[in-house]
């Protein structure tokens, strides 16, 4: 015969399952942190270094081959760093990171993020560069906001965050770089420290 | 209402069975070893639970095949969600009275 005590962590086991099964919760602050980190350099070296000075929509860029592999650099920096904390979150949790939650927030985020990837090499051949850094904030926005029904809710806020950095940032091309800088960098770094002190300490 | 611990479903007193049905209860349906991953235990010991389940009609079984592998999805039956939430109202009842 079962105790009272017995039912109650019943119900805490329930209530547990439905939301590891459900969502994917090993999503780290520092993965968030370090990719702002990669983010702000990334911005400056191709600001001052590239003399990368997007202000207007048709802009032809000093070195355009060296943006383009700036800019795959920082992603695959920070998509290993978000690959390898995430896996090592989930290691000590006792979790598989490859699992059926992961897989589902992965499908949830593919179609924006394709979308937005084949926008960009189309923008970039017709020379609207101008444009390229208002659609990266605005296709990362929608992903995020569709991840945050498959993870942690805050990732619904991020991505309604930098929706809205894309849309004004579309309106006032002249600062893309300063806002794909606070989008990708500031706002990751911030949401970074914020996840970290609320579920990792 | 008046309850008592007769109302509960004999077949969630296990542990194992009742992750089972909470994992179905808020995903369409999972394979075997998603499942076996959510819940840490063993492939026997979960296909016993799996076929007790599946003997009250709680959960359903499609088999398919993905790249010439075998693939069993397991579902939740109307029946199974009934029962299940009947269980939880049980469980809420219970506490309810005792506080």
């Amino acid at each position: 015969m079962k105790k009272e005590q017995d039912y109650i962590q019943d119900i805490a086991e329930i209530r547990s399952m439905m939301e590891r099964s459900s969502k994917f919760l090993s999503l780290s602050g520092w993965a968030g942190i370090m990719a702002g980190i990669y983010a702000l350099a990334g911005a400056w070296i191709a600001w001052s270094v590239l003399g990368f000075h997007p202000d207007e929509i048709f802009y032809s860029p000093p070195d355009l081959p060296q943006i383009i592999l700036l800019a795959l650099g920082v992603l695959t920096l920070a998509l290993v760093t978000v690959i390898y904390f995430s896996w090592r979150k989930s290691d000590k949790r006792g979790e598989k990171a490859w699992n059926a939650t992961s897989k589902r927030l992965l499908a949830s985020m593919s179609v924006p993020l394709l979308a937005g990837g084949i926008l960009l090499v189309i923008l970039t051949a017709k020379g609207l560069i101008g444009l390229t850094a208002p659609f990266m904030l605005l296709f990362y926005g929608l992903a995020l906001y569709n991840a945050g029904n498959y993870t942690i809710s805050e990732v619904k806020l991020m991505g309604a965050v930098q929706i809205g950095l894309g849309l004004m940032n579309s309106w006032f091309v002249e600062y893309g770089l300063l806002f794909w800088a606070i989008g990708f960098g500031a706002v990751h770094i911030v949401y970074g420290i914020y996840m970290h002190f609320r579920y990792e300490r | 209402m008046k309850v008592s611990f007769d109302d509960l479903h004999k077949a969630f007193e296990s542990r194992v069975r009742l992750g089972i049905m909470s994992a179905l209860a808020v995903n369409d349906s999972l394979d075997f070893t998603s499942l076996k991953e959510f819940l840490d235990v063993t492939d026997g010991n979960l296909a016993t639970h799996i076929r007790k389940l599946e003997k009250e009609g709680f959960i359903g079984v499609k088999k398919s095949f993905i790249d010439n592998k075998p693939n069993t999805k397991y579902h939740m039956t109307p029946g199974g969600k009934k029962a299940f939430e009947e269980h939880l109202k049980v469980l809420e009842e219970i506490i309810k009275s005792q506080k």
